[in-house]
């Protein structure tokens, strides 16, 4: 049998049928929903007058338009408030089960997933969402899809797919302090730019992903669909299994040992053949902060903002352009004398316990800087909310001024009254830095929560590693 | 959904790479539970000088005049032509809904993203990869009422000089499109194979079958 990668092992174990000219029917393990992408899909198939194929594999939270305030009012914008009741009102039609907006588990779709073991490796994981990546990261195939899609896996359990190739990405070495998995990630964005992994399933492996928590992966895995892979996968190792043992959806008794010798095996073989390698060296990473309109626009905290002149490629000049004037700013500026009007620590990418603490070790006994008009903290889930408040997290923030805050999306898209308004500039853990992403004209900088929450201190960016 | 056969239409040159779902259908349309009308928003803060809300009349919404789909050149265009990574960003499946509802039916570009490339052929939208280099020839060559002819069928696009340019796609995504299929009503051909899988795969996983 020839050597192959993480990603084929999980393909080929989930191969249905293949037609002639390669796409496959494959298997899906678990489908995340949420009130978004899914009202057209439950729509046509009620009209179709088609059931879910098994309706137990899908598990669905109201994430994206759901309020960060109190919530006994219920959602102010009609609108949003449709959508979120569409949701509810599908998942009891169809018998699927759902965190309502008051269940203390609810929270962002991809923070919840692993959380519950609704998540598990070696599964094959869809959601209408393109950070379903993220799931990649306990060795699962975890790839995000459109609403048609999710129609499809409802009524079939499967999807038509077409392979993809296999990038390794390995960082190697060990990642200096004040480094973090945000930080490791931009940098390899920054490396091989927003569509360097089309076409791919990126595995990320070397020592500074394996020394990466499983929260650290994370946050990796979630933003390989910023580097333009559907899919980030890591290797399961003790870290991974560990993190599953005892979660409520998690397999029980005689079946957890089945499943732990089973997930061991989720590994690439060591002579398996990679399309594209990278090699980067972790100890070179610096903290991150992007300073344009796209997430391969990224640069070191001690450098400046580059000049399109000394870029060759005449469209990726007049790209660079477009964003220095919509980010107000110019070229040869120092990162670090970019000052911010507002913070937000939250999004899929960084709203898990491991950063609601690195954020708060930043601030404790510090207060936000006078420019600061407003500073965020929006847990991912009810968990990870209680969590932090049983660590007296909450108290270390609010006294700084920051608002903590519901569970939820919130100002990572802006979809609820959590917004930028025009012209205002954001340090945001969140993954995306797109025009208007967090709001009409606003302007954000993708930065790990420990150096959003300095930049709420200092009221402009700062270098974490001489913090204090 | 709607057959892609052949069509002969005027192109919108869209002279940007990297453009995101995002700038294709802003967030706050996404709101919606139809699959329908989001047309009027495609491209939304490129294309009007005010700020857009779901369900608002556009047709007296203040022009942003710089904008291609706002010149009258390529007025009823259908084929948009534009650089490389188009799509990229969230999965959204409104923002081919979008270039759909507005008219478009095919998209030419040197490289797409993904998710978004997946999602057109399940809307009727043929996106069409091509060259670096060839998209660059066409964007010079366009000008105002500029057609290209594109036969699914031959794999090709036919520019007003007559050069023939072909293109690639896979063989069961042409099918689908080409007849206008559904996917699903495909798939559940396959009802006796994934009945099969379930059953083996409980053998060996019974934790997800519990
Ligand atoms: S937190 Fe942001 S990126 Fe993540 S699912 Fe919500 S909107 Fe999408």
């Amino acid at each position: 049998m020839s050597a192959k990668t993480l990603y084929d092992k999980l393909w080929d174990d989930h191969v249905v049928h293949t037609e002639e000219d390669g796409s496959a029917l494959i298997y899906i393990d678990r489908q995340l929903i949420h009130e978004v992408t899914s009202p057209q899909a439950f729509e046509s198939l009620r009209l179709a007058g088609r059931a879910p194929w098994r309706t137990e594999r899908n598990l669905a939270v109201a994430d994206h338009n759901v309020p960060t305030t109190d919530r006994s009012a219920g959602i102010a914008d009609p609108v949003s408030r449709l959508q979120v009741e569409t949701l509810d009102k599908n998942c009891a039609e169809f018998g699927i089960t759902e965190f309502g907006m008051t269940d203390l588990r609810q929270g962002i779709v991809h923070v919840v997933g692993p959380e519950q073991g609704a998540t598990l490796p070696g599964m094959t994981v869809v959601c209408g969402d393109s950070h379903t990546s993220t799931h990649g990261a306990s060795g699962a195939l975890a790839f995000g899809i459109g609403t048609s899609e999710v129609e499809h896996a409802l009524a079939t359990q499967c999807l038509i797919q077409k392979k993809s190739k296999n990038f390794l990405i390995k960082v190697n070495g060990q990642a200096s302090a004040g480094v973090t998995a945000k930080d490791i990630v931009l940098a390899i964005i920054g490396e091989i730019g927003t569509a360097g992994g089309n076409g791919y399933a990126i595995e990320f492996a070397g020592s500074a992903i394996t020394d990466l928590s499983m929260e650290g992966r994370m946050t990796v895995c979630n933003m390989a669909i910023e580097a333009g892979a559907r899919a980030g996968l890591i290797a399961v190792d003790d870290v991974t299994i560990d993190y599953y043992r005892d979660r409520p959806y998690s397999p029980k008794g005689e079946h957890w040992f089945m499943a732990e010798r089973m997930w061991q095996k989720l590994h690439s073989d060591l002579d398996a053949i990679f399309d594209k390698v990278v090699e980067i060296d972790a100890t070179i990473i610096k903290p991150q902060v992007t300073w344009g309109t796209s997430p391969e626009m990224v640069v070191p905290i001690d450098a400046e903002v580059p000049n399109p002149v000394d870029e060759f490629d005449a469209v990726k000049q007049q790209s660079m352009r477009n964003a220095l004037d919509y980010m107000g700013l110019q070229a040869g500026q120092a990162i670090t004398d970019i000052q911010i009007d507002k913070v937000f620590i939250g999004s899929c990418t960084n709203s898990r316990i491991e950063d609601m603490r690195a954020a708060a070790v930043m601030v404790e006994g510090k207060k936000i800087a006078a420019n600061i008009k407003l500073a965020l903290v929006v847990p991912g889930s009810g968990l990870v909310k209680q969590q932090a408040e049983q660590e007296g997290l909450d108290k270390i923030f609010i006294s700084a001024g920051f608002e903590w805050r519901e569970p939820g999306c919130s100002m990572c898209l802006a979809m609820n009254a959590d917004k930028l308004t025009a012209g205002e500039r954001c340090a945001s853990t969140s993954n995306r830095n797109f025009e208007g992403r967090q709001g009409y004209g606003g302007r954000t900088h993708l930065v790990s929560p420990a150096m959003a929450a300095a930049a709420a201190i200092a009221g402009h960016f700062v270098d974490i590693r001489d913090w204090r | 959904m709607q057959a892609f056969k052949k069509i002969t239409a005027t192109v919108a040159p869209l002279d940007r790479a990297n453009v995101d779902t995002d700038a294709i259908i802003p967030k706050q349309f996404l709101k919606s539970i139809r699959r329908a009308g989001f047309g009027p928003y495609l491209f939304d803060e490129w294309r009007y000088q005010d700020v857009g809300e779901p369900e608002m009349d556009c047709t007296n919404r203040p022009l942003n005049k710089d904008f291609v789909l706002n010149n009258p050149d390529y007025k009823g265009a259908e084929i948009l032509l534009t650089r490389e990574n188009f799509g990229c960003g969230s999965s959204r499946e409104h923002a081919p809904w979008a270039l759909e509802d507005y008219g478009f039916r095919a998209i030419i570009a040197p490289s797409f993203a993904d998710i978004f490339y997946n999602n057109c052929f399940k809307n009727g939208l043929l996106p069409i990869v091509l060259p670096a280099e060839v998209v660059d020839g066409l964007f010079k060559e366009v000008t105002a009422g500029y057609q290209l002819t594109i036969d699914l069928e031959a794999q090709t696009i036919i520019t007003p000089k007559g050069k023939v340019i072909g293109f690639e796609v896979d063989e069961s995504r042409k099918y689908r499109l080409y007849n206008g299929l559904d996917d699903i009503a495909l798939s559940l051909l396959q009802a006796d194979k994934i009945k099969a899988y379930e059953a083996e795969r409980a053998k060996r996983a019974p934790w997800l079958f519990a």
